[in-house]
């Protein structure tokens, strides 16, 4: 966090909150299919407004926290430089702009949605869609494998959340409270037996 | 579709979005199935392909996911009535995820900077891992299948598995991705 003793150089940052606005305006309008390859590429290797170990940790904490995990660290990087009116500018800069974009797109689609070429060519991205969502939990579970309940229970646990929620189709409440809950459980567990 | 909602309708719309803005961990599209399952099979307020599009428009679109929320609100605003009432559904669903889950991150955030290393957060984040990453894997198949999975459908299951692997595997452009999928879709393949 503190700069070290050793760091002469002042570290970049905002100049100011229309700075921080627009320079989430312009990453998230790239962010195609996703935000967060963009917000890595943008705020740590281009503006240098944070190091690699301070966007890792922040990911990790609005990863944690419920909401739309992009919006939730626009908020946090924006408090770390104006407070709350940087989170405010920040989180505004990440949905204005694409959710004009977005209303944009859906009213041109309005006009043609009895279009039959049309609503085939909406059908198969909502297929292409779908599997990237697939594709995203895959990737993430690879972490997994270093889970403090061991591969098979994490296995276990989340054939019983795909088949309460895909199959039997439960409220997501009854799914997080039961599945999410005996999880949180049996991870407390096993970290308080072997503190890392 | 045409629906017609009262204001009682509307604050239970609202209601709906904090509670799963408040679910929603691992993002906006771990609670899309709930979505479905509360807007289309419990109260009939939107049809499947306006989930479905609204999904899909949002995926092809720049910016975050969480905007399809925003339009399943315009779209249900839509239903009951017309432009104006769009705007108040968009504007009702999108403050009810957003609002609750990004008062917490703020506040939580500044208290997690005072207390690194808290063993409860370690062991929250940790034991949903596998919760949150089934939801992924539930919410693409929900999308696909839709509440009309028949098997005359294989090729949109095909189109979804081939998607997810090249997805998973490869570090190809999502843009080209979806663009392939308009394209199968547009000459009449699905």
């Amino acid at each position: 966090m503190s700069a070290m003793p050793g760091d002469a150089e002042p570290r970049p940052r905002p100049r100011s909150l229309t700075d921080l606005f627009l320079s989430f305006s312009i990453l998230a309008l790239q962010g195609f299919g996703g935000v967060l390859a963009i917000v890595q590429r943008e705020l740590v290797e281009k503006r240098r407004w944070l190091t690699r170990e301070e966007f890792i940790e922040d990911w990790a904490v609005a990863q944690i926290m419920p909401g739309p995990n992009v919006v939730n660290l626009s908020v946090m990087i924006g408090d770390r430089y104006f407070g709350w009116r940087g989170a405010l500018a920040a989180m505004a800069g990440m949905l204005v702009l694409p959710l004009v974009v977005v209303l944009a797109l859906a009213l041109a689609y309005a006009g043609f949605a009895d279009n039959a070429r049309l609503a085939g060519a909406l059908r198969g991205m909502g297929a292409v869609a779908a599997g990237m969502i697939v594709a995203t939990g895959l990737k993430l579970a690879g972490a997994l494998k270093r889970h403090p309940l061991g591969v098979p229970a994490c296995v276990a646990i989340a054939c019983a959340t795909f088949a309460l929620v895909a199959l039997v189709r439960w409220p997501l409440l009854g799914v997080l409270a039961a599945v999410g809950g005996v999880s949180c459980a049996a991870t407390w567990r096993v970290l308080k037996r072997a503190p890392a | 579709m045409n629906i017609t909602l009262g204001i009682g309708d509307w604050l239970s719309l609202l209601a709906h979005y904090l509670l799963l803005s408040l679910l929603s961990i691992g993002g906006a599209i771990t609670a899309a199935p709930d979505m479905h399952r509360y807007l289309i099979d419990e109260r009939h307020w939107l049809s499947d392909p306006q989930f479905s599009a609204s999904i899909a428009i949002a995926q092809a679109a720049p910016g975050p996911n969480v905007l399809f929320v925003a339009l399943l609100g315009w779209n249900i605003g839509l239903n009951a009535g017309g432009l104006p009432t769009a705007v108040v559904g968009m504007t009702v669903t999108l403050l009810g995820i957003l609002v609750p889950s990004t008062l917490l991150t703020f506040f939580a955030t500044r208290w997690g900077r005072r207390n690194r290393d808290v063993a409860v957060v370690r062991a929250f984040k940790q034991g949903m891992a596998p919760v949150v990453i089934a939801l992924l894997v539930a919410t693409g198949w929900l999308l696909v299948a839709g509440g009309r999975a028949s098997p005359t459908d294989w090729p949109l299951w095909l189109l979804a598995t081939v998607s997810a692997v090249i997805v998973w595997r490869t570090r190809v452009h999502l843009l080209w991705l979806l663009s392939a999928g308009a394209l199968l879709g547009w000459i009449g393949w699905l």
